[in-house]
């Protein structure tokens, strides 16, 4: 019988391995929708305690409690979510949305912090090429020209480090 | 404005007036700390003729900076016992504390107004001044710069004390018999712990920054700055690690909304320090070892303190809204100034001095321990930048299309926390490279643990039913905690084996069991060790952090006897009630708590109302488990019916953040002793002689592995 490759076996485990995720992902029941619970946190208490929506529990909030109510009776009108979250803006301005846009200058906020990930990457990535560019690999030592105290550490420190 | 000053002298209370005095005499003395300093080491490096020794000279200046510590003490002393002796005479003092305080938050009083805190900052920063000043003799020359450079950050600290937020200032008008009170959100044991240990981070990195200022002024010779700075660095970073976990499990504690991170933009400032103060103690290693980094590790720290600036100003100056920003003052200005002081004072003494930095190698390969330094600090930085992005947008939005928004934990959710976990993964990473260049067959071998860990705890979390789908869409929060568990458990699996590789080592040297040789190798390196142990503890942390995925809440009005259920919890109201004493009046209901049948424990959840303000305050009951945290919020009584309406959260894993902070705390420690040097070693170690070795060969093997 002939021994299966090293590379096969790893080939298998990662095939392995995917089929086992995709069954998992697969297994069980996925819980109702919560528009609810989403979109509460995705609105901002107006009443100045900077807080979320959803998580806005200070005794007396003269806001909160009224601003939940509007979000139920637009989740049982029958709008769509955008369409709550404009209602919102409309009423309250654009700082009751916890989080900017995506439309206009709002976008920027976005798309800066992965711009400039990207850009310290790629920066990142160019230098150390340039950096590494005509380096020569460190020179192998002949160890039979070491004298034999050196010869022993290193073998020593390569039986120790299993190397 | 002198004739505010005078006034003060004049008609204040003995202790105002000495305050005021103290602080009078520790601003003059910094000023002569600096201009003495800056003369003395200008006669040195140019060696002009002076009328006078400049080392003398300096000396004096030294000492006008110890002194100016004394003085400081002695206003910081004249505050807190006005605010115990009730002299509500000072403003400050009836702003923030009455007669019934207990004596705890009346210490505390000391730092809860803006002209306190500003006043705990300057004699920190004192304090850190005094140790500096003592302790000269290391490197006086080194020591005389950063003296120097101390002494013009506590010029403007004193000049805002004495001229823009004057501690002591009277009281206009007749004195109240009773003052203020504390804002009852303060009354609380970690408000007593939690800004202290803020300042000291924030204050402290203030020394590092000097020392690394100071060193490119003079072009200091090698990496010694760097060892010097290197306990202050690590001390300081610790302070606020410990600070900002204080603050977390405050804001847990107390607001009563069963999390513990808003994304609130003073929050935010008290990270993005840490953030830079991290990415320093990471590249300063570079530096060490291979002479690498120069220009960013100095730029790293001067915006380390450039950004515990920014953080001030951020809480004192009312630029962004916040529930920890004090009101609007002029103070702002006078931090906007200064910070444009220190950053050109900065850059021109780059410029200047920059061919002091010229590297002496560079990386060789994109697979080292040097490179995954520099992606570290890469993604920190990006971090750190995404965070002042976040918290300054809306100022910026506001500026340039007049429309104010809102940049709150969504935003973060969604960019900070991949970046995270990116920065988790690379902690992981580092450590399995070596120095220089990574060979295919060490990495291969390195990292085959850590990637079988990732995928088991990808399908066990997936089996267990944390899907990161629902519904057919992408649920962002289990996605993300699914990332973090698995990429946790790499990390961990990754550390440990290093851990164990070398334990295994010591084990063989010396015949010592393993955990023996884990502690042997330990002390044997402490900074790389300690270190490990500080990348332990954040990923417990992460771990807990991953599981606010999994929150969930029970809100419920209970009668006597009424019971409600979360999680494998009953909670059943067995009485309600009110008590009151001198500072507050409170309501509170006593909820017997069973789990699987049996009464497990009970809770009281309280709602207090501090009798001087009339502000009302939550105090939680919480009882935490490994596997999670039952919150439980008194939210109120219902008007109608007059019976308490209880709030209750199962919090997964919240006590994991706080044990990886005592880990971080020990791991810090750790690093923070010195490593067994070769000779003591061999005293300490016994060794097995055994074919190939000899009695003396580990000691000499002590230091590294």
């Amino acid at each position: 019988m002939i021994a299966p490759k090293r590379g096969d076996i790893w080939m298998k485990a990662l095939q392995a391995g995917i089929l086992a995720v995709a069954v998992c992902f697969s297994l069980g029941a996925t819980d109702a929708s919560s528009r609810y619970n989403s979109l509460n946190h995705r609105l901002m208490c107006t009443c100045g305690c900077s807080e979320i929506l959803g998580e806005c529990n200070h005794v007396g909030c003269p806001n909160s409690t009224g601003e939940l109510k509007e979000l139920s009776a637009g989740i049982e009108s029958g709008k769509t979510d955008q369409e709550i979250l404009d209602g919102f803006v409309v009423k309250y301005g654009a700082v009751v949305l916890a989080a900017p846009t995506a439309h206009g200058f709002d976008l920027v906020a976005w798309i800066a912090p992965f711009a400039v990930f990207g850009a310290a990457l790629l920066g990142t990535i160019l230098l150390v090429r340039r950096w590494s560019v005509g380096r020569t690999a460190p020179i192998a030592v002949d160890i039979a020209t070491l004298d034999p105290a050196e010869r022993e550490r290193r073998e020593r420190i390569r039986r120790d480090t299993g190397e | 404005m002198f004739s505010l000053r005078a006034r003060i002298i004049l008609e204040s209370s003995f202790m105002a007036a000495f305050g005021t005095i103290a602080l009078l005499i520790a601003f003059a003395l910094a000023g002569y700390n600096l201009l003495a300093g800056i003369l003395a080491l200008r006669w040195i490096a140019t060696g002009q003729p002076a009328p006078i020794s400049p080392e003398r000279l300096a000396d004096t200046a030294r000492r006008a900076g110890i002194a100016g510590f004394l003085a400081i003490s002695a206003a910081a002393f004249a505050l807190v016992w006005s605010v115990f002796a009730n002299d509500f005479s000072i403003t400050y003092i009836m702003e923030h504390s009455n007669r019934a305080l207990p004596g705890a938050y009346k210490f505390s009083a000391l730092w809860s107004g803006q002209e306190g805190s500003l006043l705990l900052w300057a004699w920190l920063l004192a304090v850190y001044g005094f140790v500096l000043r003592l302790t000269h003799k290391t490197d006086v020359k080194l020591y005389a710069y950063a003296g120097t450079i101390l002494a013009g950050i506590q010029v403007f600290f004193l000049a805002v004390l004495v001229f823009a937020a004057p501690p002591f200032a009277l009281y206009q008008g007749v004195t109240p018999d009773d003052g203020n009170g504390l804002n009852p959100l303060l009354q609380y044991p970690e408000m007593v712990i939690h800004p202290p240990m803020l300042y000291l981070g924030y204050v402290g990195f203030a020394i590092p920054f000097c020392f690394a200022l100071g060193a490119l002024m003079m072009r200091y010779p090698g990496e010694k700055w760097i060892k010097v700075t290197r306990i202050w660095t690590m001390v300081t970073w610790l302070f606020l690690t410990a600070g900002i976990f204080l603050g977390m499990h405050w804001a847990y504690a107390v607001l009563g909304w069963g999390g513990y991170w808003g994304w609130d933009p003073v929050e935010n400032a008290s990270f993005m320090p840490w953030l830079t103060g991290t990415a320093f103690l990471h590249s300063v290693m570079m530096q060490e070892k291979r002479g690498m980094m120069k220009s960013w590790n100095v730029w790293l720290i001067f915006s380390t303190f450039l950004l515990t600036l920014l953080g001030t100003l951020l809480t004192r100056a009312g630029l962004v809204s916040s529930v920890h920003a004090f009101a609007q003052s002029s103070i702002g200005t006078w931090f906007v100034v200064f910070m444009a002081i220190v950053l050109a004072v900065c850059i021109f003494t780059y410029v200047l001095n920059r061919s002091h930095l010229k590297t002496e190698h560079h990386l060789e390969s994109l697979v080292s321990r040097e490179s995954s330094f520099l992606f570290n600090n890469l993604v920190l930085l990006v971090a750190c930048f995404v965070i002042l992005w976040g918290t300054l947008f809306p100022v910026i939005s506001e500026y340039v299309v007049g429309n104010k928004v809102t940049v709150g934990a969504p935003f973060y959710n969604r960019v900070a926390v991949p970046i995270g976990i990116f920065l988790l993964l690379l902690t992981g990473i580092g450590p399995l490279l070596p120095w220089r260049a990574a060979s295919f067959k060490s990495i291969r071998r390195n990292f085959v643990l850590p990637v079988i860990a990732f995928w088991v705890t990808v399908i066990v979390c997936l089996a267990v039913g944390v899907k990161p789908w629902k519904d057919g869409a992408l649920d962002q929060g289990n996605f993300y905690a699914l990332v973090a568990f698995a990429v946790s458990a790499a990390v961990m699996t990754a550390i440990l084996s290093e851990f164990l590789r070398g334990a295994n080592v010591i084990s063989k040297q010396t015949g010592r069991n393993i955990f023996t040789a884990t502690w042997l190798l330990t002390r044997r390196n402490t900074r790389r060790y300690g270190g490990y142990i500080i990348h332990i503890g954040v990923v417990i942390v992460v771990i807990g952090l991953a599981g606010s995925a999994f929150n969930r809440n029970v809100e419920s009005e209970l009668a006597l006897h009424d019971k409600m259920n979360i999680g494998p919890y009953t909670l059943e109201c067995v009485g309600f009630s009110q008590d009151s004493n001198l500072n507050y009046n409170s309501e509170f209901a006593l909820l017997d708590v069973s789990s699987g049948g049996k009464k497990a424990f009970q809770m009281s959840p309280e709602k207090r109302v501090y009798l001087i303000t009339g502000q009302p305050q939550t105090m939680v009951a919480i009882h935490s488990v490994p596997s999670w945290d039952l919150y439980v919020v008194y939210e109120g009584t219902n008007p109608d019916s007059g019976q308490p309406i209880i709030k209750a959260y199962l919090n997964p894993l919240v006590g994991w953040i706080w044990a990886g902070l005592v880990v971080l705390v020990i791991g810090t420690l750790i690093a923070l002793v010195p490593s067994l040097s070769p000779s003591t070693a061999s005293l300490r170690v016994p060794v097995r002689t055994g074919p190939g070795t000899t009695p003396g060969e580990p000691a000499l093997k002590g230091g590294r592995l």
